[in-house]
């Protein structure tokens, strides 16, 4: 059926040739062999996630953990109102990045997921698979009441109440909105809990990865993409 | 604006209109002669631009009322025409009149009353796809017959330990345990006095 914006959009019905380097071809690699590739597919990996072995001695592990707790590189991704408490920590009054905290665009640059405030069921979908392809060891904070009991969405018909049902959390804090410095001395005690060897919420996920799945398939009723993505 | 209404009263039946500001007017019309008076007050008295469509669902009396706010920028005046629509339980057998010819943003609005409210638009683009929720399967959220209270307990699992106090009372035993509470203040005043 025609929409009545179709005036201001181009003729969708008219058939455009696909362009030359969309093709699907037989590409010879410089080692010799012949491959197919069709650049329009979607590669992905839907094996499932794997717990990550300890470091052979202690010592090692330990070294490992407190390099770990040093860079923290958040994703980008606000979920709810607590983005905005983010900003400021940005900004040379409260200034994170001293801390080796930063604000990545990606999930493959980031290994730590802010979920910020409320989440609904629709961006629940959207931060799962943010959460699954974000590289290991990987970390989720929980932003305000709203992550922790539901808040003052406690009889909202889309919004999640416990967090953590679906995503391993590492690191609440409490309040609403937290401040700033809340939020920094959240990531204190996160640095702190990663240096125990206490951060091991993607590991949590793998040894669990089915109970996860059922919870996260009980409320989001369309579930159109792979278990594990990317 | 009196005296638009006082115009449009002979030829149309208009309900006893709600002067809510000097700027915002809230009138009844009959579902029939609704697009008549939308597109007059379009073309001829220069409420060009809509501003919203909403519904507010009467459980009780049985009723949808939809209320379509439109705007005339060079008088500075808003009116709010509400029609009434008879409720029926099934979602979407409530249809009302599509009117996205007249302006095209009211295709979005019809949509989202579509999936909210379960009134149907019959005609209008795009209607029955999904708008804001994805994979709704229960009685569209908007309606009061749906407890959303019941829905969110049954779906989502709760925490426990989630207890509710007054702020003042429990910042003042927080903060100062020894200092009397307001109501046994007042009353040692008293005794005082005697």
């Amino acid at each position: 059926m025609k929409d009545v914006d179709d005036k201001f959009r181009k003729d969708t019905e008219k058939q455009v040739p696909l362009r030359e380097e969309l093709k699907p071809r037989k590409v010879t690699t410089p080692d010799g062999q012949e491959i197919d590739i069709d650049p329009l597919r979607d590669y992905f990996c839907d094996a499932k996630p794997k717990v990550h072995p300890k470091a052979y001695s202690k010592i090692v592990e330990d070294f490992y953990n407190w390099a770990r707790s040093n860079s923290l590189w958040i994703l980008g991704f606000g979920t709810g109102c607590g983005a905005i408490e983010m900003r400021p920590l940005m900004t040379p009054r409260f200034d994170a990045y001293r801390y080796g905290i930063q604000w990545r665009p990606t999930p493959r640059q980031a290994n730590l997921l802010v979920i910020s405030g409320y989440l609904s069921v629709k961006t629940l979908k959207r931060a799962i698979r943010a959460y699954e392809q974000m590289p290991s060891p990987k970390y989720v904070m929980g932003l305000g009441s709203c992550t922790i009991n539901g808040g003052m969405y406690w009889d909202s018909y889309n919004t999640i109440k416990r967090l953590d049902d679906y995503l391993p959390v590492d690191m609440y804090v409490a309040g609403c909105m937290p401040r700033p410095e809340a939020l920094l001395h959240g990531f204190m005690e996160l640095k702190r809990v990663i240096r125990e060897g206490k951060g091991e919420g993607a590991n949590t996920y793998a040894e669990n990865f089915d109970q996860y799945k059922v919870n996260q398939k009980a409320v989001i009723k369309d579930w159109d993409m792979p278990d594990y993505n990317w | 604006m009196r005296e638009l209404l006082y115009r449009l009263k002979d030829r149309y039946h208009l309900g006893t209109p709600t002067f809510q500001r000097d700027d915002l007017t809230f009138v009844t019309v009959k579902r029939d002669e609704l697009r008549a008076i939308l597109t007059e007050l379009r073309d001829v008295e220069g409420f060009t631009h809509l501003t919203f469509l909403t519904a507010v669902d009467w459980i009780e009396e049985g009723l949808f009322q939809l209320t379509y706010m439109i705007n005339n920028r060079e008088a500075n005046q808003s009116l709010g025409l509400r029609v009434m629509l008879t409720r029926e339980d099934e979602p979407g057998a409530t249809t009302g009149d599509t009117i996205h010819d007249l302006w095209p943003t009211a295709a979005t609005y019809q949509r989202e009353l579509n999936e909210m409210f379960g009134i149907n638009f019959p005609g209008s683009p795009r209607v029955d796809e999904e708008f804001i929720l994805e994979g709704w399967t229960d009685l569209p959220p908007y309606r009061r017959d749906f407890d959303t209270l019941a829905y969110s307990q049954q779906t989502y699992r709760e925490r426990p330990g989630r207890g509710r106090s007054d702020p003042k009372a429990h910042m003042q035993e927080t903060l100062y345990p020894d200092y009397p509470k307001p109501r046994e203040a007042a009353h040692a005043h008293k005794e005082e006095a005697k």
